[in-house]
């Protein structure tokens, strides 16, 4: 584009002296990615859009539904049943033509968030779920990437940067120093159970899109370490600081391998794994992957296991001990019968809320009477 | 004289107030209590605390006319 119409459009914010032309470069060199097209990511995208940014990156795997319209203001009655992502990028495009806006129509996973985020410079989470906000966060933790925050239910929102650093204080938090621990999923309600007002994501998504400018551009102080909470029924702004918590960052997957092997739905209670494994699939399992092995026996109890590697930590000593025990893989506890294991199990997901840990069924009596039958069947087949 | 708790989303839904005016209590475990013996509904969700606009993670001493923010997590966007 010409030097000269490039600015053009821009003229009321390269104006402000704070800003200029040196803003706008920052906005045009920008990779911005919004999680979630819903609530928070519409207004949030019309805004980034707007202003320039140069590469929008958008992600979700929804669809259009009805009763999104009332808040999502990027979509028509004419696009129902379409995907929000593609969708959006369509209407933003005509928008503004000169920006990219690569589209991702799939779920955030483990296994594709590390790919996806590492492109961009600063992400924007609308996301839906705690799942998915734990996830989001963990892979910034990772990956050193700036993320705002931003949630809402009923007539309440919060807004907040997170994992960026405080040029006074030198601090950096995240979403888990505010909160630690998912809730219980029963105990927290939905948008689609609890409500929210229309308007409301389109307060705090354009908040959203206010930070991650303030972030790009290095204009004013975005809220590093803070969060601002706003009730729209009596127009009330609290904004509270975050410090990092040093118990929390137990819980944050250290290495790209531990964050791939985390189970966030599992995590946040979405789906409940069982805490026991039967022999067949605990054989299976240790041939996948690399998992860590206890025996929770005591040091001379029978029979002696040789097939595979393990630690030995007596039920009697576990909870000292327990400290001690690396959580980055998957743990299979094992013991004579499986009741022990069980309790060591208990006792590890108490202590470590994410740790994937399950207790071998029916012990090692069991897994011996399964690998001798399995043994003979081999010899009758061949 | 005594402690102002601001209450949001989901708690102050519980409680049916925004703001609560509480004699003084030595802590915040004191406070986490005293609001579950009054609304025994708290004690089936998570929420953060903030005393005096910096969210704790340890219990803290309370002193007359701290304020403190009881904040549930909340996902919807």
């Amino acid at each position: 584009m010409e030097d000269s119409t490039k600015y053009q459009r821009y003229q009321r914010q390269t104006v402000l002296k704070e800003f200029g032309t040196e803003g706008q470069d920052k906005l045009f060199q920008a990779k911005v990615l919004v999680v979630g097209a819903g609530g928070l990511g519409c207004p949030a995208l019309q805004y980034l859009s707007a202003a320039g940014v140069g590469t929008i990156g958008i992600i979700d795997f929804d669809v259009i539904e009805l009763t999104n319209l009332q808040r999502q203001t990027l979509y028509s009655v004419e696009d129902l049943g379409k995907p929000k992502a593609a969708t959006a990028a369509g209407k933003l495009k005509s928008f503004n033509p000169d920006i990219l806006f690569p589209v991702y129509n799939v779920k955030l996973e483990t296994k594709n968030a590390l790919e996806i985020i590492d492109e961009y410079d600063v992400i924007i989470d609308g996301s839906d779920n705690f799942a998915t906000r734990y996830l989001v966060n963990d892979a910034c933790v990772l990956l050193n990437k700036p993320l705002v925050y931003g949630a809402v239910l009923r007539f309440e929102g919060q807004v907040g940067v997170f994992n960026l650093t405080d040029q006074e204080t030198g601090c950096m938090t995240n979403y888990r120093d505010f909160f630690p621990q998912p809730p219980l999923p029963s105990s927290v309600p939905s948008c689609n159970e609890a409500g929210v007002l229309g308007v409301l994501p389109g307060i705090i998504g354009t908040m959203q899109a206010t930070e991650a400018i303030k972030v790009i551009t290095g204009i004013g102080k975005p809220l590093c370490n803070k969060i601002v909470s706003y009730n729209l029924l009596n127009n009330l702004f609290y904004e509270f600081s975050i410090s990092p918590a040093k118990e929390v960052n137990v819980n944050i997957p250290k290495t790209k391998l531990a964050f791939l092997n985390f189970n966030y739905e599992w995590f946040c209670g979405a789906i409940d794994e069982p805490l026991e494994i039967s022999p067949e699939e605990f054989d299976k399992l240790r041939l996948k992957e690399k998992i860590n092995i206890i025996d929770v026996r005591e040091i001379d109890e029978l029979p002696v296991v040789v097939e595979f590697l393990f630690t030995q930590i007596p039920l009697g000593s576990f909870e000292e001990a327990i400290a001690e025990i690396s959580i980055d893989n998957r743990i299979v506890i094992f013991c004579q019968t499986g009741k022990r294991s069980l309790a060591a199990v208990k006792m590890l997901t108490e202590k470590f809320p994410a740790c994937m840990a399950y207790s071998l069924q029916g012990g090692v009596e069991a897994w011996k009477k399964h690998c001798n039958k399995s043994l003979h069947s081999a010899t009758i087949k061949s | 004289m005594g402690i102002n708790v601001l209450l949001f989303g989901q708690v102050a839904d519980i409680t049916g107030k925004d703001i609560l005016k509480i004699p003084v209590v030595k802590n915040t475990n004191e406070l986490n209590q005293l609001l579950e013996k009054t609304y025994p509904a708290l004690k089936s969700i998570k929420y953060s605390i903030a005393v005096n606009k910096k969210v704790i993670q340890e219990n803290t001493a309370l002193h007359n006319e701290d304020t403190v923010a009881i904040l549930p997590p909340f996902s919807g966007g």
